[in-house]
């Protein structure tokens, strides 16, 4: 009995110094030497998976560059392990310390930054309008009087209807319940337009059967920092995480990792998403900032 | 963890708490819209039952038919068509490729084709069971009414299907509770239900585990009710000495 409460005892005792660590996630990597990284099953080019538990993707590609100096300073070897994460479980799983750094698509907001902290500003995401070619709809005030498509659970659905109540525009709304049901909604006539963050429409589209029936136009809805996510109070990974990305921007990395995963044939299908570098990203390179997307909108 | 229960109360555009709770003036707090999001899958559910009873009870019935092969054929083949087929896929086969085959189906609300998606998964289970409680009676019941003169159309309405639909309320109850909550797949198809409203109010006010919970509360609420109605129904529809009450003493 004695040994059982011993036994006890030292378990409580390892979580107790796991939840002192659990902040520090160079503490926790010395301390381990493992580290997890959240992934995205399928988040256009940023990333996705290529089956058989790989990832790869723009931001992965940039998490793996920050664990390799990681890796450095901790002075052992790491054990990466890939966690998929979803929209609704992402930010708890930071929390809770399940995933140390989390590579999808996470817009840097208000709301969030309460809860997670966010490295600067890889990605600007900009909302926008995908249309079939030959619809003769080139603006947001076209799409009066049409339907308008976009996918459940995201934060397009409140721009669109923002901007409804802002401009009186009038246009109805239907939802799918994934990117691939809204993009067939459009497909099949369902939906005039689909709205929504411009990397996936680009990937969409790339993908479709017939690539040219289908185009990206209108102003920009929307522009949303994304950035990699990892615990809140973390400076140390903060600090670490910020000047990779810093030194990838000075040596121009970050331009030739662009141009490889959004201008070039991107496995497994080889496929080009054809995105070019838009003008909010390159300003967020310039001067790199953690500002949430509350921030942007004042401008 | 910390509630936010103070999410609700907020307005949908501008994300500011309005006193009350409730938006007025085309203002829309998350209260209000969790409320018309209950009532769309109050609507699609009811409306579906509908459907499901209606068709479910005359596709049971042709089963049963005597001497009539090619109508209890058609009848099970209904069955097996709608009950093989995933309801998730069938709400899409509805909703993007009987569009495709057929274009004047290209400009039915999207409401009207869940109902219809909704309703046939649900008839096929309802036939299932309507067949069950008919043939679960003594032959005997058959024979006599056809002795008095009663045509089959005056059996199946005066004797066979008032015993048949009382013993086959238990199962019925169970049907009409899983019709409220299989209608959580119409967001699949743009209805605003609380399944859409629990995934999209979750992105937008990131308190997820909230919206969850509070649809959850609604969803097992509905279920409820509906399980007290019918167990009203069969209450009062009990025949004294035929289908037992407390179901230990022996059936009809």
């Amino acid at each position: 009995m004695k040994k059982v409460l011993l036994l006890a005892a030292l378990a409580a005792g390892a979580t107790g110094t796991a939840f002192a660590q659990a902040s520090d996630t160079i503490a926790k990597a010395k301390a381990t030497g493992s580290v997890t990284m959240g992934v995205r099953e399928s988040s256009g080019a940023l990333s996705y998976t290529l089956g058989d538990g790989k990832y790869a993707g723009f931001h992965v590609e940039i998490c793996q560059r920050i664990l390799a100096e990681l890796e450095k300073q901790v002075g052992r070897k790491l054990d990466v392990k890939y966690q998929a994460v979803t929209s609704q479980n992402r930010i708890p799983l930071v929390q809770n310390g399940t995933v140390d750094i989390e590579c999808g698509s996470t817009t840097n907001n208000a709301a969030r930054a309460k809860d997670v902290g966010f490295l600067n500003t890889t990605y600007v995401e900009e909302v926008r309008i995908a249309v079939k070619a030959n619809s003769g709809i080139n603006s947001i005030a076209q799409l009066n009087g049409k339907t308008v498509a976009t996918t459940t659970g995201t934060t397009s659905v409140q721009h669109l209807r923002k901007h409804e109540r802002a401009n009186g525009v009038d246009f109805k709304e239907v939802f799918g319940k994934d990117h691939a049901d809204s993009f067939l909604m459009l497909e099949s006539g369902r939906a005039d337009a689909f709205v929504m963050d411009g990397s996936i429409l680009a990937g969409n589209i790339a993908n479709a059967k017939n690539p040219a029936d289908f185009k990206i136009v209108g102003e920009v809805i929307n522009v949303e920092p994304i950035a990699i996510m990892i615990r809140k109070d973390d400076a140390g990974l903060k600090k670490l995480g910020n000047d990779v990305i810093a030194g990838l921007i000075k040596s121009g990395e970050m331009n030739k990792l662009w141009d490889k995963w959004f201008l070039q044939p991107i496995p497994p299908k080889n496929i080009k998403i054809g995105l070019a570098l838009s003008e909010s990203t390159k300003a967020a390179w310039a001067n790199p900032n953690d500002k949430p997307m509350e921030d942007y909108a004042k401008k | 963890m910390a509630w936010k229960w103070q999410v609700f109360c907020k307005e949908t555009t501008t994300g500011e708490t309005v006193t009350g709770c409730f938006g007025r003036g085309g203002d829309e707090t998350y209260l209000n819209w969790i409320v018309s999001a209950w009532g769309w899958t109050l609507t699609v559910s009811l409306l579906a039952l509908v459907v499901a009873l209606v068709a479910g009870l005359a596709i049971g019935t042709i089963r049963t038919l005597p001497d009539r092969p090619w109508v209890v054929r058609f009848g099970n083949a209904w069955v097996e068509l709608f009950r093989n087929i995933p309801l998730l896929v069938q709400i899409f086969l509805w909703y993007f490729v009987i569009p495709g085959i057929f274009p004047v189906m290209r400009d039915v609300p999207s409401i009207v084709l869940v109902v219809m998606a909704l309703g046939m998964f649900t008839s096929a289970r309802i036939a299932e069971q309507v067949r069950a409680g008919i043939q679960a009676l003594p032959r005997g019941q058959r024979y006599a009414g056809l002795a008095l003169g009663l045509s089959t159309w005056q059996t199946y309405r005066y004797v066979l299907l008032p015993m048949a639909l009382r013993i086959i309320i238990p199962p019925m109850t169970s049907e009409s509770m899983n019709i409220m909550k299989n209608s959580s797949v119409a967001f699949a198809v743009s209805i605003t239900e609380l399944t859409f409203f629990a995934m999209q109010s979750g992105e937008e006010t990131a308190a997820p585990v909230e919206m969850y919970l509070a649809v959850t509360v609604l969803y097992a609420l509905s279920a409820f009710v509906i399980n007290r109605i019918m167990a009203f129904i069969e209450s009062r529809t009990r025949v004294p000495g035929f289908v037992a009450a407390g179901g230990m003493a022996g059936g009809h």
